[in-house]
């Protein structure tokens, strides 16, 4: 062979593979020092210029939101019941064929996975980890949920410390791998996914006489106006996805609703219990829903989760 | 020719580092990261970052009244010490680990449910150092239930 030639190919092989990595590692950072429409804007927060300035100096910005796991053990301890008839039917998961069901119902599944774990419920928790892994290999997601999760879970199955930590790790093998592969917009959609869940799960566990003053599960449903801010920041950072667009329009179909709601808080004192090392934030909030609001909530969140889950 | 090929492969490992790095970094949260929250359950939720002396993050969440929180900011050991504060929605410092001998973990409850912001910042080596440092930082939320 032409040796000129040979040369040639391979400098051209070494050129294009800086390229390609050049490209994929710039897009998976999250630098925002030079960029300048990386403000960041809470919806709840009134934001002068010097925090601007703060939050644009700063090299990384992370928008976390309640993990399934999270979203779960709020509901519990706000006082929810079981009820597997609000689930996603796992008969369900043969309908979702594209990235962007596949990545939603992931986080419903997900949800759901975590909400029957936290009630003892073992053959719905080892159901619904068996649809979520279908999900996961869906999209690509190695290793997340292997088949040893699944012996683990059957063998811990009375062990639910064990099977919260099993679940725990599922979720952070599938928001390491988006990370790592630079998929951070399916990633915000698989979070949406379990977001909605969670919020419709809460939004039928409240009885149609609850007390609209004094119900932890209410209360908890008013404070996702305090996420939503940081549901959108999410998905704009990667609202070059035309997935992320659409599931974009939903949650400002939401954040309409939640702008009828009214939260202030007072100064947060932190309080440290020298015994158990524990500090306890004490603060008051009031809140301010009518019952109209609230109904046209819950039928928006029927609406979205209804279009989720197909 | 020779050079060139050098030059490019030098580039080529260069370039491939970062991925090496968020691999390791998952490995790092996972393996040793995850262990310091016991007895309380991660939340599952992965941030995580190559970070250099000198270099800031912010993160921003919601924490619910009810629940038990355990935040742990895990650096890799060839790190400087890392500061990290926890903030209120209009900057007011609620914890402050440079008051606490550069603590990782801090352990917390809310009466309501608060939108906060962690903010921490790798600190710059001591010392006189050509050398630049930089790691794995993960910010890690542990849950735990309310036996009270």
């Amino acid at each position: 062979m032409n040796m000129k030639l040979l040369h040639r190919k391979a400098l051209y092989f070494f050129a294009m593979l800086m390229s390609v990595a050049l490209v994929i590692g710039c897009g998976s950072g999250k630098d925002k020092t030079n960029d300048s429409d990386d403000i960041v804007t809470l919806d709840s927060l009134e934001i002068d210029e010097q925090l601007i300035q703060d939050v644009k100096a700063v090299k990384e910005i992370f928008y976390s939101l309640p993990s399934p796991l999270e979203t779960a053990m709020i509901l519990k301890q706000a006082g929810a019941k079981y009820n597997e008839e609000l689930l996603n039917p796992t008969e369900n998961s043969s309908r979702y064929l594209t990235n962007k069901s596949m990545a939603l119902n992931l986080g419903i599944y997900t949800t759901d996975l975590s909400y029957a774990s936290l009630f003892d419920q073992t053959q719905a928790t080892i159901n619904y980890m068996n649809v979520s892994k279908k999900m996961a290999e869906g999209l690509g997601i190695l290793n997340a949920i292997d088949e040893d999760i699944i012996e683990r879970l059957e063998v811990n199955i009375n062990n639910r410390v064990a099977i919260m930590d099993i679940i725990s790790e599922t979720i952070m093998n599938s928001s390491s791998f988006f990370e790592e592969n630079d998929r951070q917009a399916l990633s915000s959609i698989v979070l949406v996914g379990g977001w909605i869940e969670g919020l419709y799960i809460a939004t039928n566990l409240v009885g149609a006489d609850a007390n609209f003053n004094n119900n932890e599960l209410i209360s908890r449903i008013i404070d996702q106006k305090l996420t939503l801010g940081t549901v959108l920041n999410l998905l704009d950072e990667n609202s070059d996805n035309e997935d992320v667009k659409n599931v974009m329009t939903n949650v400002n179909e939401l954040k309409v609703i939640f702008d009828k709601i009214k939260i202030t808080t007072s100064k947060i004192e932190p309080v440290i219990d020298e015994e158990t090392n524990v500090t306890t934030l004490k603060s008051e909030t009031r809140v301010s829903m009518s019952p109209a609001t609230y109904n046209e909530l819950k039928e928006k969140v029927k609406v979205i989760r209804s279009n989720y889950i197909l | 020719m020779k050079r060139i090929y050098q030059i490019l492969i030098i580039l080529t490992v260069l370039t491939l580092i970062p991925f090496y790095g968020n691999s390791q970094c998952k490995s790092f949260a996972k393996k040793v990261c995850k262990l310091e929250l016991t007895p309380y359950i991660h939340d599952g939720n992965f941030n995580a970052a190559i970070l250099t002396e000198g270099e800031d993050a912010e993160l921003y969440k919601t924490f619910y009244a009810g629940q038990n929180y355990r935040i742990y900011i895990c650096g890799s050991d060839a790190l400087p010490e890392i500061e990290f504060q926890v903030l209120d929605v209009n900057r007011n410092v609620l914890y402050d680990n440079r008051k606490k001998d550069y603590s990782r973990l801090w352990d917390f409850k809310l009466e309501s449910s608060q939108q906060l912001i962690i903010s921490l910042r790798v600190k710059n080596s001591e010392g006189e150092s050509y050398e630049i440092v930089s790691g794995c930082v993960a910010i890690m939320f542990g849950l735990k239930e309310d036996m009270d």
